[in-house]
């Protein structure tokens, strides 16, 4: 893992506040996992059907029955309980998770998400993002702030088919964690030792930045 | 229906009552509680044109896997099947139908039929692409699309403990979609690593009463190393 992922992930486990019910995507987001203090009372639900699970103990023997929605065998906690996927999803659709962290293909500054189909290219299925995207309350990208051709993932309006439209709270990228607001994006934090005129030339989207307010990370 | 008294069985006359041309619903989510045994066993027995109903299409050589490899998957409802190439390529090429739909109204659409209603309102994905060709409806003032129920003619579970009556017990994240298909298929075959004496189970522990299951077969514990993969941390 590049170190720009791990600033990241330090960066968005400052996003979960103890007593939360947090939902981590599949790819980086999984990976937060590691960064929340093993201390913290917060349960980890995964959509395959499980709240409160924890890292694997080192060495530790996988359970076969065990694993999380990314499919790495997963141990629980205590409080911890197991349930039906009809059940999982009633839990989405009701709101009772509190945060959820997700990658990104594209997101814009209306908070809108695209993460499961680039048409012609790449449509494996939307599997359980569309419901996390659309229900829960706080919901966090995590993604690198270009993709690999260089090209602005963070833009004006996003061009794939939405998870879902309006949903995103919060962006975490190498460059910038920015908030999306009624007035548009607003950079809360800039990558250490990032001029704002290099954060603006690699996005799209017009950015608010209050240079005397902006925290570094 | 079969008889209480007859429905522990074995794996191979419990898929026999398989005809080509089924639909079949197949517990799982990854590997836990995918019936694995199960569908080796129709792997073996040859019955082809199917339509699969499963979360995911598992990894090209394990689970049904080996039967869309096979040919034997004319179509496939699920939710992602970003794990096996030879899906996507069996699809991409016009070999395989594939009917996808976002996980939880999947589970729902399967709960939904389990519980003998034609289907549900829902207002999720209404403004996106998968709204497009869904009816809708206005409730309340708000806008609401038609979500029909899916059911199938067999759904093929993979339960940890089960009694000979078929009362069904399943353990971990091997839960997922099983209970619920249990209930949505016109006949259900469940595996079980044990199938004890009815009584054996406490009648509050039971997760599927025996009034839903069609036959249940006794599986060894190892059939699940097929389902055992490299994980990333």
């Amino acid at each position: 893992m590049s170190s720009d992922q791990e600033r990241m992930l330090a960066r968005a486990a400052r996003e979960v506040v103890p007593g939360q019910i947090v939902n981590l995507g599949i790819g980086l987001p999984t990976r937060l996992f590691h960064y929340l203090p093993p201390e913290m009372e917060v349960l980890v639900h995964s959509e395959n059907g499980v709240l409160g699970c924890q890292p694997l103990a080192n060495g530790g023997e996988p359970d076969l029955e065990m694993i999380d929605s990314g499919g790495a065998y997963i141990g629980t906690r205590p409080g911890a309980s197991v349930f039906d996927s009809a059940l999982s999803f009633a839990m989405i659709r009701r709101s009772r998770v509190d945060v959820t962290f997700m990658g990104a293909f594209e997101v814009d500054q209306q908070g809108n998400l695209a993460n499961w189909k680039i048409p012609g290219k790449f449509s494996p299925g939307i599997g359980g993002a569309m419901e996390l995207a659309q229900k829960v309350d706080t919901l966090v990208v995590l993604c690198s702030h270009n993709d690999k051709q260089g090209n602005p993932k963070i833009l004006r309006q996003c061009r794939l088919p939405l998870t879902a439209p309006r949903c995103v709270s919060r962006i975490i990228t190498e460059k910038a964690v920015m908030e999306v607001t009624d007035a548009g994006l607003e950079v809360i934090d800039i990558a250490e030792g990032l001029e704002v005129a290099a954060l603006r030339a690699a996005t799209e989207a017009e950015l608010i930045i209050d240079e005397h307010r902006l925290g570094r990370f | 229906m079969t008889l209480l008294n007859q429905k522990h069985t074995t794996i191979e006359a419990a898929i026999a009552t398989i005809p080509d041309g089924a639909s079949i619903m197949v517990g799982g989510f990854g590997s836990p509680g995918t019936p694995f045994a199960l569908l080796d066993e129709l792997l073996a027995q040859g019955q082809s044109h199917l339509t699969l109903i499963k979360n995911d299409a598992n990894e090209p050589d394990i689970g049904i896997g080996r039967l869309i490899r096979a040919g034997r998957v004319d179509r496939l409802i699920t939710s992602h099947i970003g794990l096996n190439r030879i899906a996507i390529e069996e699809m991409n090429q016009g070999r395989l139908a594939v009917e996808m739909h976002p996980q939880g109204l999947l589970a729902e659409k399967i709960r939904c039929a389990g519980a003998g209603h034609y289907g549900f309102l829902t207002d999720i994905g209404l403004d996106t692409e998968i709204a497009e060709g869904r009816r809708e409806i206005e409730c309340d003032g708000r806008t609401w699309a038609i979500e029909p129920a899916i059911r199938a003619d067999v759904a093929l579970v993979h339960a940890d403990l089960a009694d000979a009556y078929g009362n069904l017990v399943y353990r971990g994240t091997a839960i997922n979609f099983n209970p619920l298909m249990a209930m949505a298929a016109d006949r259900v075959i469940a595996q079980a690593f044990r199938v004890e004496a009815p009584g054996y189970l406490a009648p509050e522990t039971i997760h599927t009463p025996c009034a839903f299951v069609s036959r249940v077969v006794r599986v060894d514990e190892t059939t699940s190393e097929q389902g055992r993969r490299t994980h990333v941390v």
